[in-house]
């Protein structure tokens, strides 16, 4: 997991017969994986004085996935960092291009894994631009989609506070977590069919109408929320040892945010209330009443404070949308357009394939052009005029967007993603010099980066 | 465009519009042809529409005025630019579905960004990051760098594409500029080739050091296995029946 490298020294642990020669042109190598450092230490010698590398990663529990780090050391204390990504690139994009623009939903939705709804809306905003029926989306479509983006933003943070707390040793906080997490998880499966990789947000609406009881559920997930939440307030806001890991750790003002283009909860951590959802409002997030929560201390605790802050808020909107969604009982969810929309609302039969008999009834039976017009629109997909867009939503770890580009055809020419991980990881450095090894820890769980959308 | 004379004093003015305008010669965005049009070619085409051809359209250069605060800011940027000695920093605009893109020669590029993050009218402040865009067909002008700028100040977003043939793919860095381009730069670097000039450490950032080629460039074929389930042959995805 760690390796040191020095100038002398002798093998520590048994030896790896994977890991091939320990010999370097630099020095020795030390494969350090959990044993007593008093050992690691004796080996050193007389080169402990010297410059140490600490390569961290890339399979590390509190790197937060497959992050891997290296870290110049004197002592304790760190004088360089560096990061090394692309343990967990798949070509998301590259795939993209040889898929219709539907189907791209399916592989986005993948690449922040704890973010999928606004990866796929992201996308799916900018498609809607290129293809100019961003009036036509239905008004249940867009309610349904801020009603599972904020949501999501809950689970997200959830997972931020919960892994954040693992990695200073706040191990309840974790349980806490990832238990409220699981509520959250529960309704994304019963309103998509899936606890995450849903593809659920599709060009012109949504896949699906909102299954029966969802509201019941919703509502009760939202008060059962409002007895939790402050259980993370009285647990970790005003904990000492909590309050000594996180304050003043991994700090950095709104000149470093705006020059390294950090978003989301770090910037708003220093006081600066941009939030995309005010700002430039998609999804019709002008028509709810919340508010955007900023902190101005710009360190690691206050994106904790914001983080939390924000879950209220975004539970705030969740209770907005799942009132309105019960006037919109049986409005449709999916662009009216016969050329865009999804010729079907499908379901769960009894054999447990989606499919609707009143559908399958009209094509099969009653209308060729409407079986023709079902095979072209899934087998071939709909043409997006040439063009590019970029749309950017507010994800929970900032701006994210997908620069589209279209050449007219079935195909997109080329999707790129903005992912709000990928910038901010680049903070790093500027976030965890000249501080104390176990701080970088910290200030790097304050960034809350997601491999996923990092190396998409 | 009717002969009925209550429209004739109509017909200047729609001859005018921005849409109507024919592009100015050589700065038209004529790229890509598409043929053919239900995937199938060569001896299993028995449609005939195989043969059929069609240029790609792509959205064309407009035309002052722009609309909006579209002007003001093209008018701030050739003010700008033209106090620090560039003459004609801007090749052309383009307003297509409410976003404004400004085509920029790249050895503009360092001074526009300058210009549009420093000039109290224009306060482009945060650089949302580059991306490559390989267009196989531009002659001459195939790798295309394009960066979103956000102005927080005025709330405004504009996109600047720079372009660069193949055969010498160099663009100046925003590095200094925009610091946090440093990792997008080096991303399409690794995925299109792009060389960004002055650039601190360009290297690979998700590809291995030692990978050959640049993935996402259009000429550098997606790979994949065909997949055998149930007794069929499911191809790749790149050799399946393509619909364009």
């Amino acid at each position: 997991m760690v390796s040191t490298s020095s100038t002398t020294g002798g093998s520590v642990g048994a030896e790896d017969v994977y890991a091939g020669s320990s010999e370097t042109s630099d020095g020795k190598v030390f494969t350090v994986t959990g044993q007593d450092w008093d050992s690691i230490a004796e080996g050193l010698g007389e080169a402990a004085e010297e410059r140490i590398v600490v390569n961290m990663g890339p399979q590390h529990p509190s790197t937060h996935g497959v992050l891997r780090l290296i870290l110049e050391m004197e002592g304790e204390t760190v004088t360089e960092a560096r990061c090394g990504i692309g343990y967990l690139h798949t070509g998301i994009e590259k795939n993209m291009e040889f898929r219709s623009w539907t189907q791209g939903v399916t592989f986005c939705t993948r690449m922040d894994y704890l973010s999928p709804f606004h990866n796929e809306a992201a996308y799916v905003l900018s498609v809607e631009r290129l293809l100019d029926i961003e009036e036509d989306v239905p008004e249940k479509a867009q309610v349904m989609r801020v009603l599972l983006m904020e949501l999501n933003r809950i689970s997200s943070h959830l997972v931020a506070i919960a892994t954040g707390g693992m990695e200073i040793g706040a191990l309840t906080v974790m349980t806490m977590g990832f238990r409220e997490r699981e509520l959250v998880l529960d309704l994304f499966e019963l309103i998509t069919g899936l606890r995450m990789n849903h593809a659920f947000v599709r060009p012109g609406g949504v896949a699906q109408d909102l299954p029966p009881g969802a509201l019941e559920e919703i509502r009760s997930f939202i008060a059962l929320m409002k007895k939790r939440l402050p259980e993370y307030a009285a647990m970790c806001n005003a904990n000492p040892i909590f309050k000594r890991r996180l304050e003043g750790v991994g700090h950095l003002d709104l000149e470093g945010c705006l020059a390294l283009g950090m978003t989301g909860p770090v910037l708003r951590s220093t006081g600066y209330a941009w939030d995309l959802r005010k700002t430039q409002p998609y999804c019709g997030y002008e028509d709810y009443e919340f508010d955007v929560q900023t902190w101005d201390t710009a360190d690691s605790y206050g994106r904790f404070r914001v983080r939390l802050g924000e879950m209220w808020e975004s539970l705030r909107i969740v209770e907005q949308a799942a009132d309105r969604l019960a006037g919109l009982e049986g409005a449709p969810v999916m662009v009216a357009d016969k050329k865009i929309g999804w010729p079907s609302q499908l379901a769960i039969g009894s054999d447990g394939m989606g499919n609707s008999l009143d559908h399958i009834k009209h094509i099969m039976g009653e209308s060729m052009e409407a079986l023709i017009h079902h095979f072209k629109l899934v087998t071939e997909g709909f043409k997006v005029p040439a063009g590019q867009a970029y749309v950017p939503i507010e994800g929970p770890r900032g701006e994210l967007g997908a620069h589209v580009v279209s050449d007219g055809g079935t195909r997109p020419f080329r999707v790129h993603f903005r992912d709000p991980s990928f910038t901010n990881l680049q903070a790093t450095s500027v976030m965890s010099e000249g501080g104390q090894v176990a701080d970088v820890i910290v200030a790097i769980a304050s960034i809350d980066p997601v491999m996923g959308g990092v190396d998409r | 465009m009717s002969d009925d004379d209550t429209n004739a004093p109509d017909q200047a003015a729609t001859d005018q519009s921005p849409e109507n305008v024919p592009a100015p010669v050589g700065t038209q965005h004529t790229a890509g042809v598409r043929t053919g049009m239900f995937g199938v070619h060569g001896t299993g085409d028995t449609s005939g529409f195989g043969g059929l051809t069609q240029a790609v359209d792509w959205p064309r250069p407009s035309q002052a005025p722009y609309g909006g605060w579209f002007d003001q800011v093209v008018q701030s940027l050739v003010t700008g630019t033209r106090a620090q000695g560039v003459e004609s920093a801007l090749g052309s605009v383009v307003v297509h579905r409410g976003e404004l893109t400004l085509h920029v020669r790249r050895e503009d590029l360092l001074v526009v960004a300058r210009v549009l993050r420093d000039d109290p009218a224009l306060r482009f402040e945060f650089c949302a990051g580059v991306n490559g865009v390989h267009y196989p067909d531009d002659t001459g002008r195939e790798l295309h760098a394009v960066y979103h700028l956000l102005s927080m100040t005025y709330n405004r977003r504009v996109r600047v594409e720079v372009a660069a043939p193949d055969s010498d793919p160099h663009v100046p860095s925003l590095v200094a500029v925009y610091p946090t381009t440093d990792w997008h730069e080096r991303e399409a670097f690794d995925m299109y080739g792009i060389v960004f000039e002055g650039h601190p450490s360009l290297t690979r950032i998700l590809m291995p050091d030692d990978w050959p080629g640049h993935p996402q460039r259009k000429d550098y074929p997606l790979g994949g296995i065909p997949v055998e389930y149930k007794g069929g042959t499911v191809p790749p995805p790149d050799q399946r029946r393509s619909y364009n």
